[in-house]
């Protein structure tokens, strides 16, 4: 008989955790529909990030793919010409790939790199229905363009090198960047 | 005392190097003594193959003899090593490590820190050295010197000023190994480059190399600029198709496309050097104009994409049963070329095959088969040798590597170079040569001696008869060195009329029986076959009535060769898009170096194997497209891939009944012409292997007609002139150069830009006008 009202009791103690938390803060968002922000430093999807004046920070290195543990980030550099030129100096990300099928999202990447070109953001929404599209390219990865920066191919800032863009000296674009059609 | 004994009494010198004791012979440099014993002391100006010059002080160690110890670290790649003496590496003396590390602080103290954008990193020697051996941290806080970003130095080799440490082994290499000494180090201090002369660019053929052993960045290749990191590539083993020099090379792929060769390291061939061509023509094997897919002329005359089996069947429709002749070109592997010898004689019943896509003779044939089949002269021989002659052969334009072998003993030791060249080349004043007019004045012979012979000896009746009867009379050895990789290996596989493989004469009925048994047939051809002309003859007086061609130029032989192929059936096997394939009934693609794998033999007639590096499934090796026509047509030759080609090669082995006779022939008659063309080629030049490389054309000799002054005074032309020469087929304009060469003669390059002398003159020797233009 004893036995039988002690283990009621304890029985009790249970559902006093389960009644005790209907009244804690829930924890569960209504993803989709909410969308709460992340930590700050999350590792989300990459980004290629520009100078002020539009040009891109990749030299095209491959610090990152050599740092990558998972093998997931491929890069072909290729000549800047006067011609065309996407970044400072003489050398430019002509190929760029992150694979997030094997992306781990480590940010060894983000530490390998010389000059601050890649970095994470902090979207997480990389799911999708195809393995292709998980494959981003340049495109999908650079940075979009923001007030004052033209697109590149353009040339550097009048009377600057590559040196005055690594120091941050250059702050916005010059009109004599622009493209022909546009000064 | 035999010469094994010889070799094996060389005085020798004992020493200690950290505590262990080394003998090494007597003159060995401390840093190779340590490498014996494992102990790698950091270096960059040191190279084994070139001269010491102690330029970098990396190599520092401490030093004592007999007890007594130089008073500062010495440099061990500059001292050789002595009895008694006492030496303490990095890794047991704290002193030499410190000098070390106080050497690499000062080298990267006007090092720019541009890693990220350098092609060397990854596989930089001062990265790797700055991290064994250099300090943590630099006390450096002042402002780098800097110089402008990359220079061309030529239209193949950057410099980036900056990275350079100085080390001289660009400047020693062109000077000691190349001999084209057109860069130097110039000015002093920090302000110290190598630079290039104003008026002599760096237009060696050599240049490549100073890419490969620069220790830093400074020299980098236009073409592999920022293409890839060393942990991209994948390397593979491979031969050089260019020249029967025997290079042995490395081919780096990145995701199945070659980016870049390197030299590799073959002691008895190329040491560790090879040619500008070798190295960095090779983009035909990615050209858009790559042949990918069979094509077969259709109803309509034109050439559409069809499948493989479409394609094999209209090969072996038009080729069943039918009087077929057979060329391959020069640039065959052993096993393709086995493969054609093989379905020639089994499939097509016929010895109607010719792999001397060139100006041939009959002379030649026989001279191939009876004597070259048995030559064994090497490198070694030329190491050795007491005179080297030249029978219409310029090492330095048609086997770059035997002339860096001729070159170096002409530098070390003097060696006495003769040639019959009409006029002397930059290799052979180079080389030092003695020209002579007539092989007749050769002397001082002896079995020492080593006669070089090019194949353009074809060319000129005689000379091979007469260079033959010297060497049999003074015992010298004798080698003949083709243009292209393939003909050794044609010659030894059967693709020439006389012979079956194994340089089994086709006329010996025992010869015949031997094969046929190996092979499994019946019955082979007995008849000897016909030569490339008269292949082509018999195609226009139809008697023949089709030909199987394997990556010939039909400018290669003669000017019209291109329009006895039109009325004909043509079956083309090919890797690129050309003026046979335009005409071909049935051009089926096949697999090139890279893509499959294979040997050449070189000049020596040792193989040269190399690996495959890209799997494409869509290209086949020329023998396993033989192979399925062979079955198509009903006679197979069952050699499905190159592993049983080899085999049946090795099993059918050599053979050693008798030889084809050799008969001397006589002389040609001197000309009596006002003017006679003499031609060869220039190693870059519009060779179809080296198409679209626009920054090897770059550093390509000009083409410029050379006359003498006796010429020039005649026709009122100075050197800044230029002259038409013609014949009633066409003519070419050249600029003048005013050389020493006889006054009947006038000299032009063979292919180059505006001198391609079959197409617009129609042959390559012989009588022209030349006038001022």
């Amino acid at each position: 008989m004893a036995d039988e009202a002690n283990s009621f009791s304890k029985q009790l103690l249970g559902f006093w955790v389960t009644f005790a938390t209907m009244f804690k803060k829930v924890n569960t968002v209504e993803y989709p529909d909410v969308k709460e922000p992340t930590a700050e430093r999350f590792h989300g999807r990459h980004q290629l990030n520009r100078y002020e004046d539009g040009l891109e920070k990749c030299i095209g290195c491959e610090l990152c793919a050599w740092a990558c543990p998972a093998d997931a980030i491929y890069v072909e550099g290729a000549d800047n010409t006067d011609e065309a030129r996407f970044s400072p100096g003489e050398r430019f990300g002509q190929v760029y790939q992150i694979n997030y099928l094997r992306c781990i999202f480590c940010g060894l990447c983000i530490e390998a790199c010389p000059t601050r070109a890649l970095t994470m953001t902090n979207e997480y929404e990389l799911a999708d229905n195809q393995r292709s599209k998980l494959i981003f390219e340049k495109e999908d990865l650079l940075a979009p363009l923001r007030q004052g920066m033209i697109a590149p191919p353009h040339p550097m800032y009048p009377d600057s090198s590559h040196l005055n863009y690594y120091k941050g000296e250059i702050t916005g674009s010059h009109p004599s960047q622009a493209p022909e059609e546009q000064k | 005392m035999t010469p094994e004994q010889a070799v094996t009494a060389v005085e020798t010198v004992t020493a200690v190097i950290d505590g262990v004791e080394v003998t090494v012979p007597k003159g060995t440099l401390i840093i190779r003594a340590a490498e014996q014993l494992g102990v790698e002391i950091p270096r960059f100006c040191d190279h084994p193959l070139l001269s010491p010059a102690g330029a970098c002080r990396q190599c520092l160690v401490d030093v004592e003899i007999n007890g007594r110890a130089f008073p500062k670290p010495q440099a061990s790649c500059t001292m050789p090593v002595e009895n008694g003496m006492v030496v303490k590496t990095q890794l047991t003396s704290p002193v030499a490590a410190k000098a070390q590390e106080g050497i690499m602080e000062f080298l990267l103290i006007n090092h720019p820190l541009d890693c990220p954008v350098c092609d060397k990193g990854g596989e930089c020697p001062l990265q790797n050295q700055a991290m064994s051996a250099g300090r943590p941290e630099s006390r450096f806080e002042g402002t780098k010197r800097t110089f402008e970003k990359p220079i061309h130095i030529s239209s193949q080799v950057l410099l980036d000023r900056e990275r350079c440490v100085l080390c001289a082994r660009c400047t020693r290499f062109s000077n000691e190994i190349a001999g084209d000494p057109f860069i130097t180090l110039n000015e002093r201090g920090a302000l110290q480059q190598v630079g290039i002369y104003e008026n002599d660019p760096f237009e060696s053929y050599y240049s490549g190399n100073t890419v490969q052993i620069c220790p830093v960045g400074a020299l980098t290749g236009t073409s592999y600029r920022f293409r890839a990191r060393p942990f991209d590539l994948v390397s593979v083993n491979s031969a050089c198709e260019h020249c029967a020099s025997g290079c042995d090379l490395r081919t780096d792929i990145r995701r199945d496309k070659t980016l870049r060769r390197l030299a590799g390291d073959d002691p008895e061939v190329n040491q560790e050097w090879n040619c500008d061509k070798g190295r960095w023509a090779f983009k035909y094997l990615t050209s858009r104009e790559r042949v990918k897919h069979p094509l077969v002329r259709g109803a309509d005359g034109e050439l559409h994409e069809a499948s493989w089996p479409e394609a094999i069947a209209a090969a072996a429709a038009g080729l069943k049963g039918k009087r077929v002749g057979v060329l391959t070109g020069g640039r065959l592997t052993h096993e393709d070329a086995y493969g054609y010898s093989k379905f020639a004689r089994v499939a097509l019943g016929t010895n109607d095959i010719d792999f001397r896509a060139r100006p041939h003779s009959d002379e030649e044939r026989d001279f191939l088969a009876a004597v070259v089949t048995d030559l064994k002269t090497t490198y070694a021989d030329i190491d050795k040798a007491d005179q080297v002659v030249l029978v219409d052969f310029e090492p330095e334009e048609e086997s770059p590597i035997v002339f860096l072998r001729i070159y170096r003993h002409v530098r070390k030791r003097g060696l006495a170079v003769t040639s019959n060249a009409p006029l002397s080349s930059r290799g052979s004043k180079k080389l030092n040569a003695k020209l002579i007019k007539n092989l007749s004045e050769l002397s001082g012979l002896t079995t020492q001696s080593v006669i070089l012979i090019g194949e353009r000896a074809a060319e000129t009746a005689g000379i091979l008869s007469a260079a033959y009867e010297i060497a049999q009379s003074t015992g010298a050895k004798l080698a003949w060195i083709p243009r292209r990789a393939g003909e050794r290996g044609a010659l030894a596989a059967g693709a020439i009329g006389n012979l079956l493989p194994g340089n089994r004469p086709v006329a010996d009925t025992s010869a015949r029986v031997d094969v046929q048994s190996a092979w499994g047939v019946s019955d082979l051809p007995s008849q000897l076959g016909r030569s490339t002309s008269e292949i082509l003859e018999a195609l226009g007086d139809e008697s023949l009535d089709a030909i199987l061609l394997g990556g010939v130029d039909p400018m290669d032989i003669s000017a019209d060769a291109l329009n006895k192929l039109l009325n004909t059936f043509v079956v083309s096997l090919e890797i690129s898009h050309s003026s046979v394939t335009a005409i071909a009934d049935v051009v089926l693609p096949v697999a090139a170096v890279v893509e499959k794998s294979g040997s050449y033999l070189d000049w020596r007639g040792v193989a040269r194997r190399f690996d495959k590096g890209v799997d494409d499934a869509d290209l086949r090796s020329d023998l396993r497209i033989l192979s399925i026509l062979a079955d198509e047509i009903g006679k197979p030759i069952n050699l499905p891939s190159i592993t049983a080609a080899a085999a049946e090669i090795e099993s059918l082995g050599a053979w050693d009944g008798a030889k084809v006779s050799f008969t001397r022939r006589a002389a040609a008659p001197a000309s009596t012409d006002e003017f006679t063309l003499v031609s060869w080629r220039f190693l870059l030049d519009l060779g179809s292997l080296q198409q679209g490389e626009t920054n090897l054309a770059g550093t390509a000799k000009k083409a410029r007609a050379h006359i003498s002054a006796a010429t020039a005074a005649k026709l009122g032309v100075t050197e800044e002139d230029s002259v038409v020469i013609s014949t009633d087929r066409g003519s070419i304009e050249l600029p003048v150069s005013i050389r020493e060469i006889a006054d009947n003669l006038v000299w032009v390059p063979r292919n180059s830009e505006g001198s391609q002398v079959i197409p617009s003159l129609g042959f390559t020797s012989g009588a022209v006008k030349v006038a001022k233009r």
